[in-house]
């Protein structure tokens, strides 16, 4: 068994995801993913399952693990129980723990939904805010957003939100000892670890692409390269 | 309860949900694009039926959206929820409710995972008494508000207003209903009717007079796949997996979609103006689309709320073909104001997509 395959096994997703693959496909089948990228969860399942640490440091490197959509729909159908889905969350975190996600353009991502997503959750203890939701970003938002967001004390207000103000309801201001309680969090369980991690590696990388680490970011949140989906004949 | 025979057999899809007090805990993305719906949950379930639903201001995102874009790591994501169910037991409550699909399931999988793993519940124990000085019971019950909606659909039916049926043809409207990845495909056991036959939503519409559709990609994702949609290079994603969606449902066709996680009616929204806007395809009746619903929404309007008190003006397709059908009565003119009834700008108007 290689070290590789040794840290895969310590994290609870792997434990509960992997246990005998016979390659049946069902889960390729079901998956939303497979249909548009190129990319196929038994293949990768039985990847993992022969142990070997070149094929798995080759997978933690690559595109292929970060198609998924962690939809579980894979969870339900699978016939001997695995999780392929839950596998990949076990890839993927190997994958940022070692710095290999800065080897693909999908896995490169991590560093602008780290800075939204970590951000949102540490400084207004929301994964999802108005406040920093911006309609330039979101165009798919439609018109009917763009109107929200220029109105939300004024829209938020009327349907009965309590919008940043003190107290419980709808997009309350969180209490600033309650989000000093989840930096607490973060800095106890290796969540604090985790952004420093991502931001070093991140900007490693950007300095090697010739980028400041806020274009690195606004290149990987919007840059798409052909070659990632089945309908284009490009290969990355 | 112990059932014996075809009762035991279906007791497997079926939820013993318990009839009152409850620890709320809100959605971030349903307070962000629907709050009206979370403001209607607690009208009816409080103020109609009379329940006890706790909220406190103190709890938080579950970073379950964070934890699914891998940004966290997975014992972060436990003990921020090992800290709401720190605040349920501290306000002296067992039944915890929450407002959104994908916390559903992050409170599923940490307790799942706990039982299967004991020594993991107490490493998150350990964590949260020294981040937080707090110590929890796990819940005994976990539930998604829909299941609360579902469990009281007769009576909602019984104070009904207005039905889920044509005004001018008498026919029952023909409702396409989305589950939601996370309620029932990661946890079967804990959703009404499993993995295998979902009626949480089918079993309000059916109550409330409509008609459900069992279309060919019923079950399929709406296609959020969390970085799939927020990173903006993978939102091609994203928008064709709601895309195989409409192309199945199209030849149905529906009269509303409802949806239980609060990101999907986004997505079947939002794409449908995207869809409008890049092939100037719609698939509602005459050059609209297919209005889309959270459950709140829809029992809101059945039992008679304000289609714009519940926030339906939030939507970018329009709801105004299904009001019409179901005799609901609105005010066009008040549907864009603000805050007591002030006149502000209105929004602008998508190029194909039909709006009123």
């Amino acid at each position: 068994m290689g070290k590789l395959y040794e840290e895969l096994c310590k994290d609870y997703r792997f434990k509960e995801g992997m246990h005998t693959c016979i390659n049946c496909g069902t889960c390729t089948a079901i998956c939303p993913a497979a249909e548009f990228y190129r990319y196929d969860p038994r293949k990768i399942v039985d990847t993992v399952q022969r142990q070997n640490d070149e094929e798995i440091e080759a997978l933690l490197k690559s595109e292929t693990i970060w198609y998924c959509g962690e939809c579980m729909s894979c969870v339900t159908r699978c016939p001997r129980k695995n999780g392929a889905g839950l596998i990949i969350m076990a890839l993927r975190n190997l994958s940022i723990k070692l710095g290999y996600f800065t080897e693909s353009e999908k896995g490169r991502q991590i560093y602008p939904l780290t800075r939204v997503l970590t951000g949102n959750v540490l400084k207004l203890g929301y994964c999802v805010h108005p406040a920093t939701y911006k309609y330039e970003d979101h165009p798919e938002s439609g018109p009917v957003y763009e109107w929200v967001l220029n109105n939300k004390e004024e829209v938020f207000g009327r349907l009965g939100a309590n919008y940043r103000g003190q107290g419980t309801g709808i997009l309350r201001e969180i209490p600033q000892n309650d989000l000093d309680e989840l930096q607490a969090i973060f800095d106890e369980t290796g969540g604090t670890e985790r952004i420093k991690l991502v931001e070093e590696a991140s900007r490693k990388k950007a300095a090697e692409m010739g980028m400041t680490p806020d274009e690195y970011a606004s290149y990987a949140f919007t840059h798409c390269s052909r070659g990632h989906f089945n309908s284009e004949k490009e290969t990355l | 309860m112990i059932y014996q025979g075809k009762q035991k057999i279906w007791s497997e899809y079926q939820k013993e949900i318990p009839d009152d007090h409850w620890f709320y805990v809100r959605s971030c993305i349903r307070q962000s694009f629907f709050p009206g719906a979370e403001k209607h949950f607690l009208k009816i379930t409080r103020d109609l039926l009379g329940k006890d639903i706790y909220e406190t201001e103190h709890h938080t995102t579950c970073g379950g959206i964070a934890y699914h874009c891998d940004t966290i790591p997975q014992e972060t994501a436990m003990t921020i929820v090992a800290r709401q169910f720190a605040l349920m037991t501290e306000a002296g409550y067992e039944n915890l409710v929450a407002s959104c699909i994908t916390s559903f399931g992050n409170y599923c999988e940490t307790i799942e995972t706990w039982r299967e793993f004991p020594e993991l519940e107490a490493r998150i124990r350990e964590h949260l008494w020294k981040a937080c000085r707090r110590e929890f019971k796990v819940p005994k019950y976990v539930a998604h508000a829909s299941d609360l909606i579902y469990k009281f659909r007769g009576e909602i039916a019984e104070k009904a207003k207005f039905h889920l049926v044509n005004k001018a043809t008498g026919e029952p409207l023909r409702i396409v209903e989305h589950i939601g990845c996370h309620y029932s495909k990661m946890f079967p056991h804990k959703g009404v009717g499993g993995a295998e036959y979902p009626c949480v939503l089918s079993g309000m519409a059916e109550a409330w007079g409509g008609e459900v559709i069992d279309y060919p990609e019923r079950r399929h994702c709406c296609g959020f796949g969390f970085r799939q949609y927020l990173v903006r290079a993978n939102r091609g994603y994203s928008m064709s997996n709601t895309h195989k969606k409409f192309e199945s449902m199209e030849p149905y066709h529906p009269d509303v979609i409802i949806t239980n996680c609060p990101g999907c009616p986004f997505f079947l929204d939002r794409w449908q103006y995207v869809i409008s806007e890049t092939e100037g395809k719609t698939y509602g009746q005459n050059g609209y689309g297919i209005p889309v619903l959270t459950y709140e929404e829809l029992a809101g309007l059945v039992l008679g709320y304000d289609p714009w008190d519940l926030g339906l003006q939030m939507h970018q397709v329009a709801v105004e073909p299904l009001l019409d059908k179901m005799g609901v009565p609105y005010e066009p003119s008040k549907k864009y104001l603000g805050l007591d009834e002030k006149e502000i700008m209105k929004p602008g108007l998508p190029t194909v997509l039909k709006c009123c």
